[in-house]
């Protein structure tokens, strides 16, 4: 990938990520936040493919340290706004 | 896998993504959009394994038992917290998240050794750097929010050079890992970081540690874009990129939300004096009363406000002050819950504990619109509440939480406090609504005293 591709992408997701969540209630203002964070959970891939390629003891410990924390803050994230939001269930959110 | 295909699954994932935060922002899609970012999320864990680019695959097995780990730990981590402790497990899944980053930049710098490029370098410093802050930073908001250490900003004397030495340092190592590369200078800037981070948490107040929170969870988001840039991964940049960008907007929205501008809650621990010492010993008298007096009021009264606060959620009284406020309603009481934007310890708090007990949202009344309706309200009830309604945010310029916008309960007729005792709130600041003469307190677990209240108020 070329640096100018790179810089587009990184560009536009800002615009879009500002725009996503610039209409979010306060009411929303904690899951919002604990689903953003079990995205950057994503890392993960990130993880995976770095301990997919280490060799020395050394790169393969810690590639393998952040699969284990990427895996917990994906996951965790996850479940844990589904809990949150489980809540607000059945009602007609007329806020 | 077809390299076409695996590009096009992965732009899949990150436009799931983007509709999971869109999703997150109605109460109506949130758990919809929720539901279809670990959709996504799950893809893309799966595709990984079959990345056409990735050509070795020395540790497969190693990495599923990883990851098998992470579940075991993660998700019973998730699904037994209680509310209450909500937020400490996002600040800590939060660190992790940023941990991760920081060692994947560390393993990728490793195997890249001499034939890293100057602009991957300098990914890997930007990664190497927030990550670590974001990991120990987090930690010590987990710390504070779990109460392991005091919720009062830690300030100690020549503490702003202190963090401006350490931040200084980081940078300059970060330039010699760029200028030199090699391995010692990228542990030492790890090292640094950690500490930053530690540093930069401390003199946090109590009160502004959601907004901490949510900066760092932005700060995380934009570590894994620049590990993304290092890997030549597209969807790690537009997912990371989607969290930092959100993130700051969000981070934006709750300092808003309480008033204070985002330097004044990062820094304001550094220019605020040590207080002085809060006249301790000096025993003021204050009135507290039996749950019959508090019932009497109540029942009395044609309209009542109930202001939540962290009490509530502690003593799981969510059902309880549904029940009362229920019975007030029968007996034709005009009742609404006044929801502070941080009441609690999390933006929103109160509004997902109430809505557990099946408080109808038309009920839920932010603090804007009710605050000029205090003169008519006879009755404000607050449960576990403290610095959200305390006078001090106006009156006392200079105390940790001046300039925050508060419920302006002192215009009302009666304030009922329930509480634990006279400790101050979390904010580790004296309030002097407790000694008005309009205010009645009512000690105990705020549970128990509602239960005695509703239960005296049937006997009415």
């Amino acid at each position: 990938m070329t640096t100018m591709a790179i810089l587009t992408i990184f560009v536009l997701s800002v615009f879009v990520g500002f725009e996503v969540v610039s209409k979010v209630s306060t009411t929303l203002h904690t899951p919002l936040m604990s689903g953003a964070n079990a995205i950057h959970g994503i890392i993960l891939v990130g993880a995976i493919l770095v301990a997919d390629k280490s060799t020395s003891t050394l790169e393969t410990t810690l590639a393998i340290a952040a699969v284990v924390l990427a895996t917990i803050n994906m996951v965790g994230g996850f479940v844990v706004t589904d809990r949150m939001l489980e809540m607000f269930k059945g009602k007609g959110g007329k806020k | 896998m077809n390299s076409n295909l695996y590009a096009l699954l992965g732009l899949g994932v990150a436009v799931s993504f983007v509709m999971a935060l869109k999703g997150l922002s109605a109460p109506k899609t949130a758990r919809r959009g929720n539901l279809i970012g670990a959709f996504g999320a799950t893809v893309a864990t799966i595709i990984v394994f079959f990345d056409p680019t990735s050509v070795e695959h020395h540790n497969t097995l190693l990495i599923l038992a990883a990851i098998l780990f992470g579940l075991l730990v993660g998700v019973p981590a998730a699904r037994k917290i209680q509310m209450t402790q909500m937020p400490q497990l996002v600040a800590l899944f939060n660190g992790v998240g940023g941990g991760a980053a920081a060692l994947v930049a560390i393993v990728e710098y490793l195997n890249l050794g001499d034939s890293a490029s100057i602009g991957e370098v300098i990914a890997t410093v930007f990664t190497v750097l927030v990550g670590s802050v974001s990991f120990s930073g987090s930690i010590i908001t987990f710390l504070k929010l779990q109460e392991l250490m005091t919720t009062r900003p830690v300030v100690f004397p020549g503490g702003r050079f202190i963090i401006a030495g350490t931040l200084a340092g980081s940078l300059a190592t970060s330039g010699w890992v760029i200028a030199s590369g090699g391995t010692t200078p990228l542990l030492v800037l790890a090292g640094l970081s950690l500490l930053f981070g530690v540093l930069f948490v401390l003199p946090v107040g109590g009160a502004d540690v959601p907004i901490v929170i949510s900066l760092l969870n932005a700060f995380t988001g934009l570590t894994v874009a620049a590990s993304g840039y290092v890997l030549q991964s597209t969807l790690l940049i537009v997912a990371g990129t989607l969290v930092g960008a959100s993130g700051t907007i969000l981070t934006r929205k709750m300092a808003e939300a309480m008033g204070r501008s985002l330097f004044g809650t990062l820094f304001g621990a550094f220019t605020a004096k040590p207080q002085a010492a809060t006249q301790a010993g000096e025993a003021r008298p204050v009135k507290s009363g039996s749950p019959e007096d508090v019932a009497i009021l109540l029942n009395y009264a044609s309209r009542v406000v109930i202001v939540p606060g962290f009490g509530l959620a502690v003593a799981q009284a969510q059902h309880t002050v549904r029940e009362l406020a229920d019975l007030l309603a029968a007996k034709g009481v005009e009742v609404a819950y006044g929801i502070h934007p941080v009441a609690g310890r999390m933006p929103g708090h109160m509004n997902v504990l109430l809505a557990e007990a099946n408080v109808p949202y038309e009920q839920l009344v932010e603090m804007e619109e009710i605050n000029p309706t205090f003169p008519q309200t006879d009755v404000v009830l607050i449960v576990g509440a403290n610095d959200v309604v305390n006078p001090a945010a106006k009156t006392t310029p200079g105390c940790p939480i001046y300039g925050m916008p508060i419920l302006d309960v002192a215009g009302a007729g009666n304030v009922i406090f329930l509480k634990r005792s006279m400790r101050p709130g979390f904010a580790g600041i004296e309030n002097d609504l407790l000694y008005d003469a309009k205010t009645t307190l009512l000690f105990g677990d705020a549970k128990d005293s509602l239960t005695k209240v509703v239960s005296a108020l049937k006997g009415l």
